[in-house]
């Protein structure tokens, strides 16, 4: 097992959104913009480092019957941090996450690496884990968003600067909308799908 | 307090603001537990009195005691305590009472804590400043919604288990893209009466 590898492997094989098929409420609720999809990524990064550190740490000390609530105790303290800090810094993605951020609490990526991987592991490779799907989840997430936010309408605006800005805005306003998000999504796993079918394919 | 009527809210919860199709919540169980009609029912069944119970009891938890105490930032560690001792209470008290419940709705009810529709509906509930009855309205009507799509969706995927699809369609994109059409007709129908 080194570092390196296992951070490859939280945003390859154990993608949250396209390998282990975790965490969709906010992945499509949030993904309107490449904006929101970075404040919702930084969220859940922040969530999930400090909870797979804790506990990785507390591991030997939580009774193995108990673990699950005492998981979401600790989940719901730095949830908690992240939603005054966020409401406090940052008002207005704030209100367009709206109540996602609290909702971290019971996303599954975080309860399930917990109880995957840091329950298990020792607090190096449990924080190298945490940072590889949290890349993973925001690539996901940024890559969802660009999507609906180019088709839905036009161009990219990121924290002020546009990043792309098409000649001809094409404003189909749906994928904006929800419907656009169940369409994404189940468009790219497709493709995904088939990638993998055709690797498979190859190898036999 | 929030002035909107109960009608509103109802009709609010059950389709403008669907659970499911309009606000993402609640999507794993969505995904998952639709395979077949009647899981879905039992699951349905499950979120609508739990939710129902978690509105309730969070209202009242909130105004009388977080709020005179000024602990408002514990308001997310108590809200998920609450819904998970609901979840064993309600499970320990249809075990012992209605034991054929229990086995329809049994093993749905643990999958319910972690469920962010039910922690979903109770904050929003708080963030919009509901009072009592409008809480507790928003929960029924919230649950409603949440069964009328869980029972269309599994229909709709019990009949096309056998339809003939590129094969890496199957499964998790199929259900995306039904649930595309279905998101489609809710918010095309829907947000265009003002109520």
């Amino acid at each position: 097992m080194n570092p390196l590898s296992e951070f490859i492997r939280g945003v390859t094989r154990d993608n949250p959104i396209f390998g282990l098929v975790l965490g969709l409420c906010p992945t499509l609720a949030v993904t309107t913009s490449v904006e929101n999809a970075i404040g919702m990524s930084a969220g859940t990064a922040f969530v999930l480092f400090f909870s797979n550190l804790f506990i990785s740490l507390l591991r030997k000390q939580i009774p193995s019957t108990v673990r699950l609530p005492i998981f979401i105790i600790i989940i719901a303290t730095f949830v908690s941090i992240v939603d005054m800090i966020m409401e406090a810094y940052s008002p207005s993605m704030y209100a367009a996450l709206g109540v996602f951020i609290p909702l971290i609490v019971v996303n599954c990526i975080i309860i399930g690496r917990a109880e995957a991987y840091a329950n298990r592991n020792g607090p190096f490779y449990s924080v190298i884990d945490a940072l590889g799907i949290s890349t993973g989840f925001l690539l996901v997430l940024m890559l969802i968003g660009g999507i609906r936010e180019i088709l839905g309408t036009g161009q990219i605006v990121t924290f002020g600067h546009t990043l792309i800005s098409l000649p001809v805005n094409p404003s189909v306003t749906t994928m904006i909308l929800p419907p656009g998000a169940f369409l994404t999504i189940g468009i790219l796993m497709a493709v995904i799908n088939y990638q993998k079918e055709k690797k498979r394919m190859r190898g036999e | 307090m929030s002035e909107t009527s109960l009608f509103t809210i109802f009709m609010e919860g059950v389709f403008i603001k669907n659970f499911l199709l309009i606000q993402f919540l609640g999507l794993c169980s969505f995904v998952g537990v639709t395979k077949d009609v009647k899981s879905a029912a039992g699951m349905s069944g499950a979120v609508v009195f739990v939710m129902t119970m978690a509105s309730t009891a969070s209202y009242l938890l909130y105004t009388y005691i977080l709020v005179p105490l000024k602990m408002e930032f514990l308001s997310l560690i108590s809200f998920i305590v609450v819904i998970a001792a609901l979840v064993q209470l309600v499970e320990f008290v249809v075990r012992k009472n209605v034991p054929a419940l229990y086995r329809s709705l049994g093993i749905y009810l643990p999958l319910i804590t972690t469920n962010c529709a039910v922690l979903g509906a109770v904050l929003l509930n708080v963030r919009s400043d509901y009072g009592f009855a409008q809480s507790v309205t928003f929960g029924i009507a919230a649950g409603i919604g949440y069964t009328i799509v869980m029972l269309m969706m599994s229909a709709i995927r019990e009949r096309s288990t056998l339809v003939s699809i590129p094969s890496s369609m199957r499964g998790l994109p199929q259900a995306f893209l039904l649930a595309l059409m279905l998101s489609m007709a809710f918010v095309n129908y829907f947000w265009v009466i003002p109520i």
